[in-house]
Order: structure tokens, then C-alpha cells, then sequence
């Protein structure tokens, strides 16, 4: 079967994207989950029930604490407590945890060791998994059953201080709160003060049962100077000094009435030896938690080294403290000792709920939960517990019921563990079959696209996919009918819990035949290729001839990248190498500019015949048929001067100027948004433009930016797309000004900031507009006219519509990062790729470089958190999913978005120059995008026990993966366009 | 003759490697704490310093390219001062492209510029050096097909592997090892250096090498 590249192309990627998406699959395990909280609680289950007897004690234990507080410091890592820094700067705490009545454990997080997650982990004692995050980019309010949820349903008042991410993820659940933002992390004093101003107050009153503090000043003093920073002293006595405040308040207060209260002081998450944080080394990861309350007993100067407990264990300890039930999706285990004091009843009767609990929880997420381990120890333990409950409600109260009760809690506790850490471990289970799976697809793509290059961009641009005969051949189908069997052994076998064993038996089918199918059109391409004769000895001298610098360095930059993929240090700091390339680009195009327009005179000069060795050929072969291209390539450039001298010089110098006007642009975009990890801290344009004291600035600089748009975008547009584009625009800053990013010169000091519902919806209406006159157009250039202008028109209209999207959807401080993107790409079209003449293959590979250094100038990076939520939410009242889902990946990937449909239009107003411009353009961009996916797949799939997986590699994962399926996309509509020319050709 | 040529040529590449070697081992005996990692600005001030006057002495000795016009003192003054100009702009236009490809802007500004002097020298001086303060020759050997004698091919290799060099060498900087060279400039001039040292020693060779097929022609 014959295909033309571009349709070639975009059924490859087609198949790529579904070898992506299986392989995520597999990669990403769902997250343990129980069904979400419905509205009643459910009763906490009964004791088991001795042999013949029924329990007395029904209802739910009563609490252990009449108040609780609980003082999060974020970034507290172990040794501040526990280590010599603790003793030296929080002198309270130390003689707390040493003599005092208290508890103290080292609770391990798990990464992403990010704020969010771990207040998430918290409350529900659930761990979020790497996709959890994700999924609930969306959605701020936490719907999963967590402790806050149980405490406001079971009436507790509670009071809240510190980082509004609480705030935000319970909605209506404090009875008082006051949200500090963690925005400037330069400022350490104030978001502490205001967090700390209200504490007296508050431990005056009586009518709260729950005080949650949060500190964030802490982890500011880490993100600026690192845990070594002379600062953290005087922080931590701060801290130390409220603890103590809080403390003495507490126990002043428990003279008054008989129930203790609790003081729980613990961190989020640590802090690395650079004081950041999100990865999973030591420092990261261990933080201290403690417990004080009167109702422990009084340590007696014997040190134990303290316990390594994990987060999710609070949870549900203070679900029992409280007296509330236990979230649904805890993994947590209790923590024994903080029930020390409890009669032997109430223990055992607190461990069989936290058992039942966890054992649910399994019963839910596994289908053979029967068999596990810790499901059958927890049964064992159960029926000890009853015939314990029998002994007692006997009346039996000798040493054998403290002995057989001692037994059983330790039956219980081992239970607990088994349940816990095989309920944590499905968290982090790959499911290696469909990885494998989705591997192989992506490979056999990849190698079919290596394979086509050189017929896919030759001038036919066209393919041939040797169908028929592989299809019919014994070896495909005996491919089908063992992979059949390994698919059935594979699932029947081990139990697991393949996603890929899970679907359907004929979508599996379908799977396997495109697996083998892929194969033997590989082989029989393969033998095509190298078994013809004739095809090879046409070839290099096609290929090798055109090797000039800029091709040298396009080939060692993508090696390159995929390459750095391999260092976690470089996915990190990607914007980096982007950068590095860009620039190298620049200065290459700098430059083939200066060869073009000054040498070619001195070719004109010199004799043809003064063909010489240069360095530049050092890399080439210098066989005689070279030296004949070259000739004819001197030819060529000679017939071709007499226009650039025509031209006249302006344009020269504008073309010799431009590769420094965009090195000028890049270094500006740079420093506007700090990404990356190693130096994010540092100060950027961005942060200084969008804190409130710089409005002004910010309003001129969007407004200037926002007409400098206009007038880059509306040359190539229709009249009615123009107004609509004016239009738009304005609508865009008055929707900034509605929400209060900039200011209108006129109203200086209106408070009135809503949310610019209105607006946005105005700009919609225009972006729909635009995009609609362009598709008219396309239909029109398709049905009635042969004129390719009109296809053109209609194409840079769809692209004008997005770039009015992106003006709207970007960070106020942003819109620069768009007008540099217009102007590039005007004075690259303009005065290097036209006069130059580069071909499809170049220029979209710039493109696609562009397109990369664009998607970090924007503030991206491979990290989650840079990811801008709020774009989902422009225009809308309250959360819609697919709308926002689609807004926010527009936002964030509107750079490469940009930069592929400009590549469109570029290619589509090149045709009539190059009728196969289209089709090499479609395949260069699919290879490109295909290359890096399947490098960094197979990259991921042996590093998946790495330290860094969760927290660098598979951030990127996503990335990549959600780039492919939108590049596949583009390629359609690619493909599409392309189409129409071709139908219009023959006729 | 071309062999004689050859050997010459290598003896100006050996000396100037030497010159750079020295620099490292030198300094450390009079002045205390000297270290190429710890003193790094000490250090490329020293070898640009010592690299530039080895390349001019061993260029006046040699003289690859004899001038056949008038050798007036005033002439010659205004060539130096020439010289001087050029070898003040590419510095400049150095630090200029350093700072583009995403080097601080002002602070860290003196190892920069320290830098981008050292880049000169490995490259403009060189040229100088060879060809005197005329752009149309340098455009010329710097364009396709374009080298008249060994010295040019070697002006061409040498200057290609330290922009080469002093490019790879900024790799290692986003990489988290926390060594002392991955500190701004350190790995960057490394890296000049060492492109520089290599193109020192491979244009010989090369130029060997291919000896039969280079065949120059005067204008």
C-alpha cells in the first residue's frame, strides 16, 4: 500500500500514542481508594463477639482528649528536634521529649514530598499516589473521607491558622480561619506573625475542640538558604517559644476539668542538604512527630532511640484520640504507645477497629484479598480477641487475661503491619506486563519511522507500506497465536493484576494483532531496504551531500537531548539544554546568514575549480561525487545571487541582524521565569512583576504587549478577523483588570475584584469567532477556489483565534513570552527560512526546538507544581471538567502549540515552492516527537526503582505522554491540510 | 619543504602547549594557595596572559605570513593599535554572547569577562597572530575552501576545537555532583583549554595526515 508521508506519519503516531497510554497505564497504578465518603459516617464495627456471649460495649469508644492541637511546621526535619540543633536552639521541646510526658516518633513521608500531598497523607492517612496528584489538580476541595471531614460531622469546632492550601482543600470546615499564601518565599517573619498573633486569643476561649497550626516560615528560611543558614536558629526558638506558650496554656487549662488535652507538633515534610524539597532523600523524608499530653506517663531520663513510624499513622491515631472514626482510606496503623495508658479492653477494642478498617480497605482494592497474609493473620487475631472477650466478661481477672491480652495485641499489631504495608505497596506496584506491552508498540513505530526516512523525505514524499504480503504470511500469524498464549498464560498464572490482562478479550486480540502485524511489516520493510541493490547506491549520494553545519548540529542536538534524558539533574534543569540548543541555533543560523550574503561574492570571484578541502568537510567522505554536488551547489547559489543583490541591502542587514535580535528575546524570556529545580529560587521578572507593589508596571507591560500582538498578528488576517482580533484583545485586559492583576489608568484605587466571568466569556466569543472564519476559509479553499492564498488566510486565522486563547489563559506576567514568540516567528519567516531557503525538514525541526525552548520560557518545568491550574477555571463559575482539563492543557502547552501551527501555515504558504513541503514537515514533526517518547520510555522502564522515579522521572513521564497524545493531534490536522492539497492537485 | 613546514608548525604548537602546562605548575611557586580549582581567576588571568605573549613572540620569530608591503614605524604603530582594538571588541562581543547563552548579567560579571578574555585569546589573538587585522582575510579563512597555507588549516582547527571545547564544557554546570569545578567558569575555560590543547595537537597531525590532498594556491 502506498501512503504519502504525512498520512504515513500520523497513523504511526496514532499507534505510538496508544503504546504511550498503555505503557502510563501500567506505569501509574490507580491509587488505593474506597469509594468516596458518603453522607453518614458508618458505625465503628462492634467488638468480635465471644463464643456464645454478646458484648456490651456497642457503641463507638468515647474520646481519649478533650482538645487537640496540632502545630504543623513545615519543613521541620528530625535533627531539628531530635538533633543537636534541637537541643540547642528549642531547649523546651528537647526537656519535653527527654523527661516530659510525651511521645516521640520519626514519621517517614512519602514523596512528592510537596506541601499538598503531605497534608493530604495527614488527614486521610491515605498515601496520594504520583497520579492521585494529578487527578485532583482540579479539584481543590479534598472529597475523600479524611479526619477533618469526621471531626466537623461529629460537631468539633475547629479553628484554623497557617497555609491557605488547607483552606482550600476544606471548604466550610472551620469554624474560624486565616490563611497566610505562601507565595513570597523571601518573607519569613510575617507569615509566621500572622499565623502566631491569633494564638492568644484563641487558648483564652473555650469554644473550639480542634486548633490546627500550620508554620510556613520555616520552609521559606530552606528554599532561600538552605538548612545550614544561620536563620534557622532563631526560627526554631520562635518555635520552640510557641510550643512552650501552648503547652503551659494547655496544662493550666486541665486543672479545670478531668479529660487531658493533646499536643501534636509534627512537619510535612523535611528539607534536602539545598533546602528544597519534593524528592525522597533522607532529609526529605524524616520528620519528627510528637505527642504531648498530661496523660502520658512521665519519661524517666531513659532515652529510647526514637521509633521510624510513617505519616499516615496520625490519621488515625487521632481519629481514635479524638473518638472520631477512622477515614476509610487510612493506611495508617495505630500508634500503640499514645493509648499506653488505656485498660486492656479499650486497646484491643482500638486495634480490631483500625484492623477492620485496613482489612476493608483490602477487600475493596484486591480480589483475592482472601489470601493475603495479613487478612488471614487479622482473622486469627480476631478470634483470639473474642475468646479474650469471653475470659473477661467472665469476671476472670488473673495474670492468665493479661498474659493471653498481651498475646492477642501482639496478633493484632502484626496484622496491622502485614495490612498496612501490603495496602501501601499496591501504591507502588508497576504493572510490568502492559509496560512491556505498550514498549513494544512504541519501538516498532520508532523503527519504522527510522526506517522510512529517506523515502519519506524524498521528493515524492511518499512510502510504501509493504501490507498485503506480510499480512498473509505464515509468520504473522503464528506470531498472533504465541503471543495468544503468552497473553493467556501470562494472565491466568501469577493472579496479577495486569491492566492490560483486565480488558476486554477481543480489544486484547486487537492488541496482539497489531503487535505482530507491526513486526512483520517491519521485517519485510527492513528486507525491502537492504536487500535492493539499486536502493543503496542512489541513497548516499542523496543523503550524504547536504551535510552542512546547521545539519550536523540539528542531528548532535537531538542525540543529545535524548541522550541528557538518561541524568535526572538534566530532566530537571531541560530548560537548560533547550536553551544551550536555541542559542547554538542562533549563532549557527548567524552563520549560514553571513555565508549567504558575503561569500557568495567571493564565490563569484574564484574560479569553480578552486574546490579545496575545509574543515567543514572533514566529516563528510570526500569522494568524487560530493565534489560534483558542490559544484552544482556553487551553481546554484551563483544563479540565485543576482535576487539577493536585487533585494537590496536593507534587507541584508536585517537578515544579518535578526539571529542577535532573538538571542536578545531568549536571554530576556529567561530570566522572566526561573525554572527547574537548582536555581528556581532566584529572583526572576515574573515574581517582581506580579507582586502587588509592581501593578503599574505590570499594566503597562501587558497593555504594550497585548497592541505589540495585535500588530504582529492581524497583517496576514482578514478584516472582519482583525476587528474581532482588537476586540478580543481588549476584552482580554479588561478581564485582567477585572480580576485584579493590572489596573485601568482611570481607577486607581477600586477594591471591587471579581472573578471576570463576563469578560473571558467575551474573549471566548471572539476566539470561537476567529477560529470559525478560519475554518470557513479552509472549507472554502477545499471545496470552491485553487488558490492556495485562501487556505492560507484561513489557517493563520485559526492560529490568530489561539494565540487570543493563549493571551487570555497565560499568567498576567506572560503575554511578553507571547510577543517574543510572534516576533520570532515573523522576522524567521521573513528574513531567514524564505531568502535562505531552507527546506520543510529544517524548518520544522527548528520549529520544534522553538517549540521546546517556548514551553519552559512560559514558566513550565518538569515538575508538577508549575503546572497553572487556573487557566481551567477562566470563565467558569465554578469547576466543569472537560473545559478545564482542555483549557489547562492549552495553557500549558502552548508554546510547542503555537510553534506547530505556525509551522503549518509556513509549510502550506511554502507549497507552491515545494509541493512536498507539507508531507516531510508532518513526518519530520511525528519522528521528532516519537524519538524522545520511546528513548525516555524504555529509560524509565529500567530506572523504575530509582531513587528519583516518583519525584523527577515520572513528573516527566506525564509530560512526554500528554505531548505525544497532543502532537498526535497536530499531525491529524496536518495530515488533513494536507489532504486538501493533494485532492486539489490533480484536478 | 612541506615537511619542513610541517615541523615547524609543530614546534610553535608544542611550545604553546608547554606555555599552558606551565601555567598550572608555575604560579604555585611563588604565589601561596595557588590552585587551577580554587584561584580559578588568578589562573586565567596567568594564562591568558602567558598564552597571549607565547602566541605573539613565537608569531614575530616565525612570521607565517611575511607582509611584502612597507614596514614604516607608523604603520606598524597603527597596526598594534589595530590589533589592540580588535582584540578589545571580540572580548566584549564574547562576554556579550557568554551573557546571551545565559551567563549572569552582573554578578559573577568579572569571571565572565576573565572568560571571555581567555576565549579571545585562544581564538582572536591567535588570529591576529596569523593574520593581521584584516577582516577580509579572516572572513576568507574562515569560509569554505578557504585556507592558503598550513597555518591557516591550523588558525581554523585550533580555533574550532576551543569554541568546541569552551561549548561542551558547559554541560557538567546543571549536573548535581557539587564539585568545586562545576562552579561558573570553571568547567567553561576547562573545557576551552583542553579544545584548545587538542587543537594544538591534532592540526599537526592532521595537517600530516592529509598532505596529499591539501594543495594551496596563492592568489
Amino acid at each position: 500500500m502506498r501512503l504519502r508521508s504525512g498520512v504515513f506519519a500520523s497513523c504511526c503516531l496514532l499507534v505510538q500514542a496508544l503504546g504511550v497510554g498503555l505503557f502510563l497505564r501500567g506505569f501509574f497504578p490507580l491509587p488505593v481508594r474506597s469509594l468516596p465518603r458518603n453522607g453518614a459516617a458508618a458505625e465503628p464495627p462492634p467488638e468480635p463477639p465471644p463464643p456464645g456471649l454478646s458484648s456490651n460495649w456497642t457503641k463507638g469508644p468515647s474520646p481519649l482528649f478533650k482538645k487537640a492541637v496540632i502545630v504543623l511546621i513545615d519543613a521541620l526535619r528530625d535533627d531539628f528536634v531530635f538533633g543537636s540543633k534541637g537541643k540547642q536552639f528549642m531547649p523546651y521541646t528537647t526537656q519535653l521529649v527527654e523527661r516530659g510526658t510525651s511521645h516521640s516518633f520519626v514519621a517517614e513521608a512519602k514523596p512528592p514530598t510537596v506541601t499538598m500531598p503531605r497534608i493530604k497523607a495527614l488527614t486521610t492517612g491515605s498515601i496520594p499516589g504520583f497520579i492521585d496528584v494529578i487527578m485532583n489538580l482540579n479539584s481543590p476541595a479534598l472529597l475523600e473521607d479524611n479526619l477533618i471531614w469526621q471531626a466537623k460531622t461529629a460537631g468539633k469546632r475547629i479553628i484554623f491558622y497557617g497555609d491557605d492550601t488547607w483552606v482550600r482543600l476544606f471548604p466550610k470546615h472551620f469554624v474560624e480561619y486565616d490563611g497566610t499564601t505562601s507565595f513570597f518565599v523571601s518573607d519569613y517573619t510575617e507569615v509566621d506573625n500572622n499565623v502566631t498573633r491569633h494564638l492568644d486569643k484563641v487558648l483564652k476561649r473555650e469554644d473550639w475542640d480542634l486548633l490546627i497550626l500550620h508554620y510556613l516560615g520555616l520552609d521559606h528560611i530552606g528554599h532561600l538558604s538552605g538548612p545550614n543558614s544561620p536563620l534557622i536558629g532563631p526560627k526554631l526558638s520562635e518555635m520552640d517559644g510557641i510550643l512552650k506558650k501552648i503547652h503551659t496554656t494547655l496544662l493550666s487549662k486541665e486543672g479545670e476539668v478531668a479529660s487531658p488535652c493533646l499536643l501534636v507538633v509534627c512537619g510535612d515534610h523535611g528539607m534536602s542538604e539545598t533546602g528544597s524539597h519534593g524528592g525522597s532523600s533522607e532529609g526529605e523524608v524524616h520528620t519528627p512527630l510528637l505527642f504531648i499530653s498530661s496523660a502520658f506517663d512521665r519519661r524517666n531520663g531513659l532515652q529510647k532511640p526514637t521509633e521510624l513510624v510513617q505519616q499516615t499513622d496520625l490519621a488515625v491515631t487521632l481519629a481514635i484520640g479524638l473518638g472520631l472514626p477512622i477515614s476509610r482510606n487510612s493506611v495508617g496503623k495505630l500508634l500503640l504507645p499514645v493509648v499506653q495508658h488505656n485498660t486492656m479492653r479499650e486497646k484491643l477494642r482500638y486495634l480490631h477497629m483500625n484492623g477492620f478498617q485496613l482489612s476493608r480497605l483490602l477487600q475493596e482494592n484486591m480480589p483475592a484479598y482472601e489470601k493475603d497474609p495479613g487478612f488471614e493473620q487479622f482473622k486469627v487475631a480476631e478470634k483470639s480477641h473474642g475468646s479474650w472477650m469471653k475470659l473477661y466478661l467472665e469476671g476472670n481477672t488473673s495474670e492468665v487475661l493479661l498474659n493471653f491480652g498481651k498475646k492477642v495485641l501482639k496478633q493484632y499489631l502484626e496484622a496491622l503491619k502485614t495490612l498496612s504495608s501490603s495496602l501501601s505497596q499496591q501504591v507502588a506496584q508497576y504493572d510490568l506486563y502492559s509496560m512491556v506491552v505498550g514498549t513494544v508498540i512504541v519501538l516498532e513505530v520508532l523503527l519504522l519511522f527510522l526506517i522510512s526516512i529517506s523515502k519519506a523525505l524524498s521528493a515524492r514524499a511518499e512510502f510504501e507500506v509493504p501490507l498485503s504480503p506480510p499480512l498473509c504470511s505464515l509468520l504473522f500469524y503464528l506470531l498472533c497465536l504465541t503471543l495468544c498464549a503468552i497473553h493467556v498464560v501470562v494472565c491466568t498464572s501469577t493472579g496479577s493484576l495486569s491492566y492490560f490482562c483486565s480488558i476486554s478479550w477481543l480489544s486484547a486480540v486487537g492488541v496482539i494483532m497489531l503487535v505482530s502485524g507491526l513486526l512483520c511489516v517491519l521485517l519485510s520493510a527492513l528486507e525491502k531496504r537492504f536487500l535492493n541493490p539499486k536502493l543503496l547506491v542512489k541513497n548516499p549520494a542523496a543523503s550524504t551531500s547536504s551535510w552542512s553545519e546547521l545539519d550536523v548540529l540539528i542531528l548532535a542536538g537531538t542525540i543529545g537531548h535524548v541522550t541528557s534524558l538518561g541524568a535526572s539533574s538534566f530532566i530537571e534543569e531541560e530548560h537548560q539544554t533547550w536553551y544551550f540548543l536555541i542559542n547554538t541555533l542562533c549563532l549557527a543560523l548567524c552563520q549560514d546568514i553571513c555565508r549567504h550574503y558575503f561569500l557568495a561574492k567571493e564565490h563569484d570571484l574564484q574560479l569553480p575549480s578552486t574546490a579545496q578541502m575545509s574543515p567543514a568537510e572533514v566529516r563528510g567522505t570526500s569522494s568524487h561525487p560530493m565534489k560534483d554536488v558542490e559544484l552544482l551547489q556553487d551553481d546554484l547559489k551563483k544563479t540565485r545571487f543576482p535576487l539577493s543583490e536585487s533585494a537590496g541591502g536593507s534587507e541584508k542587514w536585517m537578515a544579518l541582524a535578526t539571529p542577535w535580535v532573538i538571542l536578545i528575546c531568549c536571554r530576556l524570556l529567561r530570566s522572566l521565569n526561573q525554572t527547574g529545580v537548582q536555581w528556581a529560587h532566584r529572583p526572576d521578572f515574573g515574581h517582581w512583576l506580579t507582586s502587588s507593589e509592581h501593578k503599574a508596571e505590570l499594566s503597562l507591560l501587558a497593555s504594550v504587549s497585548l497592541v505589540l500582538i495585535f500588530i504582529l498578528v492581524q497583517r496576514k488576517c482578514s478584516l472582519v478577523s482583525k476587528i474581532a482580533m482588537a476586540l478580543g484583545l481588549l476584552g482580554v485586559y479588561s478581564y485582567r483588570a477585572a480580576i485584579g492583576n493590572v489596573v485601568f489608568p482611570w481607577q486607581q484605587d477600586s477594591k471591587d475584584i471579581s472573578k471576570g466571568i463576563t469578560e473571558a466569556r467575551f474573549v471566548y466569543v471572539f476566539v470561537l469567532g476567529i477560529v470559525f472564519t478560519g475554518t470557513k476559509d479552509l472549507l472554502k479553499s477545499q471545496v470552491l477556489s485553487t488558490d492556495s492564498k485562501v487556505k492560507f488566510i484561513g489557517l493563520w486565522e485559526i492560529y490568530s483565534g489561539l494565540v487570543l486563547l493563549a493571551a487570555l489563559l497565560l499568567r498576567p506576567h506572560n503575554l511578553p513570552v507571547l510577543v517574543f514568540c510572534l516576533l520570532i516567528q515573523a522576522m524567521m519567516t521573513k528574513f531567514v527560512w524564505k531568502p535562505l531557503e531552507f527546506d520543510a525538514a529544517q524548518v520544522t525541526i527548528m520549529h520544534y526546538w522553538f517549540g521546546q525552548a517556548f514551553f519552559f520560557f512560559q514558566g513550565n518545568s518538569n515538575g508538577i507544581a508549575s503546572v497553572d491550574i487556573a487557566a481551567g477555571f477562566v470563565g467558569f463559575d465554578h469547576y466543569v471538567e472537560i473545559p478545564a482539563v482542555l483549557l489547562t492543557g492549552f495553557a500549558t502547552y502552548s508554546g510547542p502549540l503555537l510553534w506547530a501551527l505556525h509551522l503549518l501555515c509556513y509549510l502550506s504558504s511554502d507549497v507552491n515552492r515545494n509541493p512536498a513541503a507539507m508531507g516531510h514537515g508532518c513526518f519530520c514533526y511525528a519522528l521528532l516527537h516519537s524519538i524522545p517518547v520511546a528513548a525516555y520510555i524504555i529509560l524509565v522502564t529500567g530506572l523504575r526503582y530509582h531513587l528519583f522515579i516518583w519525584s523527577v522521572f515520572s513528573p516527566k513521564l506525564l509530560y512526554e505522554g500528554v505531548h505525544v497524545f497532543i502532537s498526535t493531534a497536530v499531525c491529524m490536522f496536518f495530515t488533513a491540510m494536507d489532504q486538501n492539497h493533494s485532492r486539489k492537485g490533480p484536478v | 619543504m612541506r615537511h619542513t613546514e610541517i615541523k615547524r608548525l609543530l614546534s610553535v604548537n608544542v611550545v604553546c602547549i608547554a606555555s599552558i602546562i606551565l601555567t598550572t605548575l608555575v604560579p604555585s611557586l611563588f604565589l601561596e594557595n595557588f590552585s587551577v580549582l580554587g584561584t580559578h581567576l588568578i589562573w586565567l588571568c596567568i594564562c591568558s596572559a602567558s598564552v597571549g605573549t607565547g602566541n605573539v613572540i613565537l608569531y614575530l620569530i616565525f612570521k607565517p605570513n611575511p607582509s611584502m608591503r612597507r614596514n614604516s614605524i607608523a604603520h606598524k604603530v597603527a597596526k598594534f593599535i589595530r590589533c589592540c582594538v580588535y582584540f578589545f571588541v571580540s572580548c566584549i562581543l564574547f562576554h556579550g554572547i557568554i551573557v546571551l547563552y545565559g551567563a549572569p548579567l552582573i554578578e559573577s560579571i568579572l569571571e565572565t569577562f576573565l572568560f571571555a578574555v581567555l576565549l579571545s585569546t585562544f581564538t582572536t589573538l591567535h588570529c591576529l597572530c596569523v593574520l593581521g587585522p584584516n577582516f577580509q582575510a579572516w572572513l576568507r579563512v574562515f569560509s569554505k575552501n578557504g585556507a592558503m597555507s598550513i597555518w591557516d588549516n591550523n588558525l581554523q582547527i585550533t580555533t574550532m576545537c576551543s569554541v568546541v571545547g569552551a561549548w561542551l564544557g558547559a554541560f557538567p554546570i546543571p549536573l548535581d555532583w557539587d564539585r568545586p569545578w562545576q562552579v561558573w567558569p570553571i568547567s567553561c575555560s576547562l573545557g576551552a583549554t583542553f579544545g584548545y590543547v587538542a587543537g594544538l595537537l591534532i592540526a599537526p597531525l592532521w595537517i600530516y595526515w592529509n598532505r596529499k590532498q591539501l594543495t594551496y594556491k596563492s592568489r
